[in-house]
């Protein structure tokens, strides 16, 4: 009973941290969205000048654990003078992971439209741009769309580290609650659930898009 | 820029970096072994097993997948001695988390591997008289190993990398050493640039051996 009044009182500090944590996993899918696309672009039409930068990058940043990552960022940042605070730090480390694998995600999508669609819509005279918009990316998004999703749980999993770095995000109110109650498992329970309740809720939609986009043939 | 980089006290600290290498290392293994063998079992229950225990399976996978695992390593050493009469390090508890971890990603690899055994190569089997455990044991095994070994390559190296987890409950792995070194030396910028290179340099030299090895074992 005890440990059920524990969770009741803590009710408000766990929404507060939701709320970072939806902040921090939200900003981070929408900037790593348009970084990685960017990047995914360089790496499947872009010229060697530029594709190999940006390879080697995405490559050296995937085989950085996501917790290294944030410090390195947290800690040899403001050394260079760059001082963003804790919250842009946090928000730029995953946002970097992030973007590495909507990038990868996003050659892989691009690279699965047949080249020769691309020559046969610049033959038909629309200029790249608009090959992209309107041949490449109606074919690439079924591809793109649920390893995308499954990268957002990633990202949702990955913002509970920020906790590491001072950021009152879900997972530190939990410690918080925890420091003052001494009811650990009651907490990390109820923690377990709301992350659970969100990642389930993303990585069926993965594989409901993946489900519905099956019967397309290539 | 004012700050100057000075790293004669990092690398006189290199043993807790060398020695932390190790033990990060360690763990991965430990948790890859231990998760081999839980999620192979597992993803035999699935594909074979009754409805219920099919079930079971797909709940403990889906709820290991779905939660970050610095909650879960939290939840394992600080969450259930609070409730059971148990008594683990904090480098046992890290184990059974991450080999618990494993488990549920490699329960997926497996079961995909499984079921992409041919079914012809199985009627074979059954053709020149093996029982079930034969057939098991040297027909689907052998060449579900061959198909998933790239993936089980991948999912070893992600699990290097998820050992710096461990450095929240002070295992003293690679960045517990550097958070020591950062802690008593003040040399942060400089441990970090030492640091992060040696998980990437480390994480592709494994993923290059595994590969090695994946092209021994192919079948030609």
């Amino acid at each position: 009973m005890r440990a059920l009044e524990a969770v009741w009182a803590s009710v408000p500090s766990l929404l507060r941290g939701l709320g970072v944590t939806l902040e921090v996993a939200g900003l981070v899918v929408v900037l790593g969205l348009v970084l990685g696309l960017l990047l995914g672009m360089a790496l499947a039409y872009g010229p060697r000048l530029i594709a190999w930068p940006v390879r080697a990058m995405v490559d050296v940043i995937r085989g950085i654990p996501m917790l290294v990552l944030i410090f390195f960022v947290y800690y040899v940042l403001p050394a260079t003078g760059i001082d963003l605070g804790s919250f842009a730090t946090a928000v730029t480390a995953l946002t970097l992971f992030s973007a590495s694998q909507v990038a990868e995600i996003a050659r892989g999508a691009l690279g699965s439209v047949h080249r020769g669609q691309v020559e046969a819509g610049r033959a038909t005279g629309l200029r790249f741009p608009q090959v992209l918009v309107w041949v490449v990316a109606p074919q690439a998004v079924r591809r793109f769309l649920p390893p995308w999703l499954n990268s957002v749980t990633d990202t949702v999993k990955g913002s509970a580290l920020v906790s590491l770095v001072g950021i009152v995000d879900l997972m530190q109110s939990i410690q918080q609650v925890i420091g003052r109650t001494y009811e650990p498992m009651p907490l990390y329970i109820t923690g377990a659930l709301i992350y659970f309740a969100i990642n389930y809720t993303l990585s069926s939609g993965s594989r409901a898009l993946e489900a519905r986009f099956s019967h397309v043939r290539d | 820029m004012d700050y100057h980089l000075n790293f004669t006290l990092v690398w006189r600290h290199f043993g807790r970096l060398s020695w932390g290498l190790l033990t990060s290392l360690e763990l991965a293994l430990l948790a890859i072994l231990v998760g081999t063998v839980l999620g192979l079992a597992l993803a035999l229950v699935h594909v074979s097993g009754p409805r219920w225990a099919r079930l079971l399976v797909t709940a403990y996978v889906e709820a290991v997948r779905n939660i970050p695992l610095l909650l879960l390593v939290y939840l394992v050493f600080y969450g259930i001695p609070s409730v059971v009469r148990v008594d683990y390090t904090a480098t046992t508890s890290f184990v059974v988390t991450l080999s618990l971890y494993a488990a549920a990603y490699l329960v997926e690899v497996f079961r995909a591997g499984l079921l992409a055994v041919g079914h012809g190569l199985q009627d074979a089997g059954r053709a020149i008289g093996l029982t079930a455990w034969q057939r098991l044991l040297y027909v689907r095994l052998p060449v579900m190993i061959r198909i998933v070994l790239p993936s089980l390559s991948n999912t070893f190296v992600s699990l290097f990398k998820d050992t710096s987890v461990a450095s929240v409950l002070a295992v003293p792995e690679l960045t517990y050493g550097a958070q020591w070194i950062n802690f008593n030396t003040f040399r942060i910028v400089e441990v970090y640039l030492v640091v992060t290179p040696v998980y990437v340099v480390t994480g592709y030299a494994i993923l290059f051996l595994l590969r090695r090895v994946e092209r021994q074992l192919a079948l030609r």
